[in-house]
């Protein structure tokens, strides 16, 4: 009885399993080809780019020999205003040359080291299937070159970089880059492609320290990076280095973390990626906020700019962003789009309740605090303490601020030309553009809960130091500010 | 007065040649050490020797190559030495006028630093004889844990065209030697005998009798991230390389009395 209840059931498995299968077969019929089987045709140089730009798509062409060269190259730049820092290279830009290749491409490395550099170096691309991901055949000492081929396998977003001893030093002066295997057919068509490659560094001088700043192996070692940026330097993607598109177009950014120590948590500031190829691989996420990068991996990122405006890209662990310089910018141009989003449609004031320090009348706040005047010494020390809990985070320990998002405190024209708006700013808050010792500022103060002495204290402290011009504020001139009409 | 003036030439010229073919030298105390990385033993033993005070300069090796003409850049043997070899050299006799007489000779291949050396009496030093006399900082024989001293050669990769300065433009060490640190890399006679393969993850736990150091990143790691670079560098030459910034400097087991 049972027997025969089985059998009913066995065939219709069988029916049901080998539908299945017919309907697989019916919409996707790409069966996954060996791709060592792949044949190539033709040869073509290698086209490289420098970040952020990428090369053109590899579309519908075959496989193909690829002839790649590149330069090793040892050499100083620019962290920061102020700040040098000797960098190596693959192919003079950090990140290294970005490379596009297909599955089936058959590449034929040839890597120089330039006869000015000191050290051997070698190349391990993580899109390279064998010992060393190259970095076996490839070790060079400077003034000479080797040359290794290898075929693409696998599609995906691939890191390479420098593995030669000791690794993470290499890797901490920039040699990484990315490289990028297309499926057969190409990925699909977008408007715009960038690429951007984040890395944290380490210098002798503490953050923002200026002058040529040595690799410091103990802090690395620590992990307690004075930078972490996007495309080797704080400024390589801010200000006239922002990339940029237009309304309505898709971009799509190519995204890697040469590390060597910190995972990025990617993120743009007013957009949602549509979509995301996960760890650069053939898995897409759709709808994505932020997508983690892990140190020596990328991701693809793809989104539609749908209103105008500048789009910030951080590492969304945010300190990294405001403090050490992982922030780039994504200019999008193009007619605005109210129903998306409307921009200020009112302005108002909100005082939560406790915010009343500021808005003691001031006649009782100085009947009850103010008997006891400061000297400047006095004034100097509260001054210093009220600074670091309260300013420094944007203006930074010694005034500098930070480019392109905090205006500097230090040798600051704007400051010492008016105390009476410096106290108004601390006060009542600020934004709009402003121009601070000839560079253009756009962002946004907000008010300050502070006492009439504080404030005093932390302007006198500020105009008394970095330069300034060392005028002295009195709890009497800020309560004259609080006490005037906006 | 004829004859004076020849003299006087004479004694000159032997004066001179003296200078660049007997460069001086300063005895070495040996002693037993633990090198920083890259032997099979923990611990190497130096015998006393005596040692180049500067690496060989311009001057020295453009009369060795008059002298020795096989060794000019346009009859050179590949083998012995690649296009590489002087490049910077204008011609076979002459250096051209962007380099110093005094600065180290460089884009030297280990054959020809040999031959060099073999043709003085001399020899090159071996990588512990080298990585002995190069572990002093001016007052100590042994400075590798003195920060100064690291922080000394690690800026020395951070600083474009050392090759340029002239030799003893340095520190002088605690055994009176001059730019074993600061100025160029050095041939050592066996070089090559440290394998690094060019995959340096896979040295450090595959041939961990190799390395003593290997089983212990950490505590010395620090130390030796500057020496690790020497032999990284060592590691990716062949013999007959020739490197911008790669000269030479010769030892002696004794100097016979005069």
């Amino acid at each position: 009885m049972t027997k025969l209840r089985f059998i009913p059931i066995g065939i219709l498995f069988f029916l049901a399993s080998s539908m299945l299968l017919v309907s697989c077969d019916g919409d996707k019929k790409a069966v996954k080809k060996n791709p060592t089987k792949i044949e190539t045709t033709g040869t073509i140089a290698a086209e490289l780019t420098a970040p952020p730009h990428v090369p053109a798509p590899v579309g519908a062409r075959g496989a193909k020999n690829i002839k790649l060269e590149m330069v090793i190259i040892e050499k100083e730049g620019t962290m920061t205003d102020g700040v040098k820092y000797v960098y190596w290279t693959f192919g003079g830009s950090v990140p290294g040359s970005f490379i596009r290749t297909r599955v089936g491409d058959e590449v034929e490395f040839t890597l120089s080291n330039h006869a000015d550099n000191k050290l051997p170096h070698n190349i391990d691309l993580h899109a390279v299937t064998g010992p060393g991901g190259g970095a076996t055949s490839s070790f060079v000492a400077p003034g000479y070159s080797k040359t290794f081929s290898f075929k693409t396998l696998n599609p995906g977003l691939y890191v390479y970089h420098c593995a030669t001893a000791p690794v993470g030093m290499h890797i901490a002066n920039g040699m990484y880059g990315l490289i990028l295997v297309e499926p057969e057919g190409g990925l699909p068509k977008v408007d715009k492609e960038y690429y951007i490659m984040q890395g944290d560094f380490y210098t002798k001088g503490s953050t923002g320290e200026p002058g040529l700043q040595p690799f410091d192996m103990q802090k690395a070692v620590d992990e307690d990076a004075d930078y972490v940026v996007f495309n080797g330097s704080v400024d390589a993607l801010t200000g006239d280095n922002a990339i940029t598109a237009s309304v309505g177009e898709t971009v799509r950014l190519f995204v890697g973390n040469g590390g060597p120590n910190l995972v990025s948590s990617f993120h743009v500031i007013g957009e949602i990626f549509d979509k995301v190829y996960i760890e650069g691989g053939s898995t897409i996420n759709e709808d994505v906020q932020t997508t983690l990068i892990p140190a020596g991996g990328a991701a693809i990122v793809e989104f539609k700019v749908d209103v105008p405006g500048t789009f910030i890209l951080v590492d969304h662990s945010i300190f990294r962003a405001f403090n050490k310089g992982a922030l780039g910018m994504l200019n999008v141009t193009g007619e605005e789009y109210k129903k998306v989003y409307s921009g200020v449609i009112q302005e108002g004031i909100y005082h939560p309740e406790g915010g009343t320090i500021q808005n003691m009348p001031d006649g009782k706040a100085a009947s009850t605090e103010a008997p006891k005047a400061m000297s400047l010494a006095e004034k100097m020390e509260a001054g210093k303490n009220i600074y670091s809990r309260t300013c420094l985070a944007c203006h930074q320990a010694s005034g500098e601020g930070i480019a392109n998002a905090f205006p500097p405190l230090a040798n600051s024209d704007y400051l010492n030309e008016d105390v009476n708006r410096a106290i108004d700013i601390v006060l009542n808050g600020k934004s709009g553009e402003i121009t601070v010792n000839g560079t253009k500022y756009n962002s946004i103060m907000t008010r300050q809960t502070l006492t009439n002495e504080e404030v005093a204290s932390v302007l006198t402290y500020v105009y008394n130091s970095w330069g300034n011009n060392k005028s002295e504020v009195s709890p009497a001139d800020v309560a004259k500010i609080r006490g005037a009409v906006h | 007065m004829a004859t004076l003036f020849r003299l006087t030439i004479c004694i000159l010229m032997l004066w001179t040649g003296n200078a660049y073919c007997q460069s001086e030298m300063v005895p070495i105390k040996g002693s037993t050490y633990t090198p920083l990385y890259g032997r099979d033993s923990l611990q190497v033993s130096v015998s006393d020797f005596f040692m180049d005070v500067y690496p060989v300069t311009n001057q020295a090796y453009l009369e060795f190559v008059k002298e020795h003409p096989k060794w000019k850049k346009s009859q050179v043997k590949r083998i012995f030495a690649d296009e590489n070899y002087l490049s910077a050299w204008e011609t076979d006799t002459s250096i051209g006028k962007s380099q110093s007489l005094q600065s180290p000779v460089t884009h030297i291949s280990w054959f020809a630093a040999n031959d060099y050396c073999a043709c003085q009496g001399k020899r090159l030093p071996s990588i512990d004889e080298w990585e002995y006399v190069a572990m002093a900082n001016e007052s100590l024989a042994d400075a590798r844990r003195t920060e100064a001293y690291n922080a000394y050669i690690l800026s020395w990769y951070e600083k474009p065209q050392t090759f340029r300065n002239e030799v003893g433009s340095t520190f002088k060490n605690y055994w009176q030697v001059y730019d074993l640190h600061g100025l160029v890399w050095e041939w050592t006679y066996d070089f090559n005998s440290v394998l690094i393969s060019g995959e340096s993850r896979k040295d450090v736990d595959k041939d961990s009798n190799l390395f003593c150091g290997s089983a212990a990143v950490g505590a010395t790691d620090l130390m030796n991230y500057a020496a690790f670079m020497r032999y990284a560098i060592r590691g990716s030459l062949k013999a007959n390389n020739n490197m911008k910034n790669l000269g030479f400097r010769c030892v002696k087991d004794k100097i016979p009395p005069k």
